[in-house]
């Protein structure tokens, strides 16, 4: 089925089963959870901050496949960003995975998460690709409650 | 223990008079249900999420069509024709469901929303009323969670305290750790028949023989075991029974609570309003009788009409062969997904209905979910409104396969070669 083997593709599956900067940070600025009560993903995010930069960044957690990829290629994307940067990134990635973004025809600074732009064939795994993003927003926003994606 | 296998081995020797079910055609009764011509993705439909709703037959679907086309009207507030008519279909279904789980009186049979309405309607109306400060509540670490809040709800409203009957890694409740916990405060005892997680069947004649020694009432969940168990109310001696229309192959939004009229006589009004009263003053108001005084307001009548047709039409195969069938079936699932190489099978108990849980080992069972998803196959994969179950075996979710009489071992079959797949892409 060419849509599944869209979701599944290689990258994806490469970066589920060796995901980047899977690890807690020692010394984290900020650490934020991020829940997706409906099948059970979660993860903590460990964000190092320096200034307005991300310095260094790390998580942890347990999930799906696709959660799990999303949040390892959220990390390296991440990395060297401002603030500023990232949220611009979080609102693009959220809009892609919705539907509401075209990456091939719109302007966007997805760059290689663009692969993920199947997920929008796929509603009911939207929120497992979302997640880490929805975690990393909230930790730029000062949250200090765990988020959900309900 | 004894009794609880009476019905398996019913089942046994009915599968051995009968032979390996020659005389139940599946091929012949997949034909009653339309969506199960249809395909998904491409793919013929291979519908293995029964524990989460059932398929309907075509004599179902027509009635509702019917009785809105030619009989419809309000129940019991009408002198003319069709309201009479509309009034005969609706408690006349109630006689079918009295018979369908020998119940004494049609008065024992109360209309609710499902087994969820059923289960908060005792919690609130017999809960608030006779459970006090300090009285234990008794529950099951398997129970779906509709039958755990309505009683965390009580115990917070009351002061009441919640008691968990354990299990062991094989999803069997651990009986001797149950009758350690019946004590005088033991007020209320509430267990699934059939684990919607694990597919393990409860022996609930021994549960309420023990809990009824320390004069506490039982509920049974029968939201699993009424589509797949022969169930005699009076013969398990249990006070309420409660299960859902759209998990026998009736409509959704409709179930029925059963209980024992010494206690439902006794159990004050749940929801106020048209139909549950006899007499009313703004001084005084007065409640009419059973079953009518629980059941409030313009019921669901298309879901009453739509759950008497399914009755009939599950009591025409027979609950035994159903139940003999599915059987089959389930053995069958459990030895071909059980024997594949990184399937690991959550819920092996001795006594089990039409469930087979499982995870792969390196995949979420979202992700097995999708797969199968992608080769027309419906399976349920999540924590199945049981996360302490999930809790219990450690495991973040299952992917859920549960067989109805409809489903097929071609089904079962291919079911095992998209595991298959599943396996290979996450290679």
């Amino acid at each position: 089925m060419a849509d599944l083997n869209e979701l599944y593709q290689q990258v994806i599956l490469d970066h589920n089963k060796k995901p980047r900067n899977f690890k807690p940070l020692e010394h984290p600025t900020v650490t934020q959870v991020g829940h997706n009560p409906l099948c059970g993903d979660q993860l903590t995010l460990y964000l190092e901050l320096d200034g307005d930069v991300v310095k260094d960044v790390g998580f942890q957690g347990s999930g799906c496949a696709i959660s799990k990829a999303s949040a390892s290629m959220m990390t390296t994307a991440v990395k060297g960003k401002t603030k500023e940067e990232v949220e611009v990134l979080f609102d693009e990635f959220h809009r892609m995975v919705k539907g509401e973004l075209d990456p091939e025809t719109e302007a966007n600074h997805l760059g290689r998460l663009k692969i993920f732009a199947g997920v929008r064939e796929f509603p009911a795994r939207v929120k497992c690709a979302s997640l880490s993003w929805h975690t990393v927003h909230a930790a730029m926003q000062g949250a200090s409650q765990p988020i959900s994606t309900e | 223990m004894q009794a609880a296998y009476e019905t398996n081995e019913k089942i046994k020797s009915a599968n051995e008079t009968e032979g390996p079910s020659p005389a139940f055609d599946v091929n012949r009764i997949r034909e009653d249900f339309p969506i199960l011509k249809r395909e998904v993705h491409g793919r013929p439909l291979v519908y293995l999420d029964n524990a989460a709703t059932s398929q309907k037959p075509q004599v179902v679907i027509d009635a509702i069509n019917h009785y809105y086309c030619a009989d419809n009207s309000n129940v019991h507030r009408g002198v003319h024709y069709l309201s009479q008519l509309a009034t005969q279909e609706y408690e006349g279904a109630r006689n079918k469901i009295r018979k369908f789980i020998n119940a004494a009186d049609t008065h024992e049979i109360i209309y609710t929303s499902g087994t969820t309405g059923g289960i908060n309607l005792v919690a609130a109306s017999y809960g608030r009323k006779f459970i006090k400060e300090g009285d234990e509540i008794i529950i099951s670490a398997m129970e779906h969670h509709a039958n755990i809040v309505p009683w965390q709800l009580l115990c917070e409203q009351t002061g009441a305290v919640l008691r968990v009957i354990p299990m062991n890694d094989d999803g069997e409740l651990l009986m001797d750790e149950y009758e350690k916990m019946l004590c005088p405060r033991t007020k209320f005892v509430a267990v699934a028949y059939v684990s919607n997680a694990l597919g393990t069947i409860n022996p609930v004649r021994r549960i309420i023989e023990l809990a009824h020694s320390v004069d506490a009432p039982v509920l049974i969940d029968g939201a699993q075991s009424a589509p797949h168990l022969k169930v005699d109310v009076r013969e398990l001696d249990c006070d309420f029974y409660a299960f859902s229309g759209h998990k026998i192959c009736g409509p959704t939004g409709i179930g029925v609570l059963y209980g024992k009229a010494e206690l439902l006589n006794v159990m004050p009004p749940y929801q106020g309003g048209g139909d549950m009263i006899a007499t009313v003053t703004f001084e005084k108001t007065t409640y009419n009788t059973l079953p009518w005084k629980l059941e409030a307001g313009t019921p669901n009548i298309e879901g009453v009409i739509g759950m008497g047709v399914a009755i009939d039409y599950l009591e025409g195969i027979g609950l035994d062969r159903i139940a003999a069938y599915e059987h089959e079936l389930l053995e069958y699932a459990t030895e071909v997904i059980g024997s594949i190489k990184g399937v690991k099978l959550i819920g092996t108990a001795r006594e089990k209905a039409s469930v087979l849980s499982f995870t792969v080992d390196h995949v979420h069972p979202h992700d097995v979910g999708t797969i199968l998803d992608g080769e027309g196959i419906a399976v349920r994969a999540g924590h199945h409104c049981a996360q302490p179950v999930m809790q219990r075996f450690n495991v973040p979710a299952t992917a859920r396969a549960s067989f109805a009489f409809y489903n097929t071992k071609e089904e079962i079959d291919a079911l095992a070669g998209a595991i298959h797949r599943v396996i290979e892409v996450f290679q």
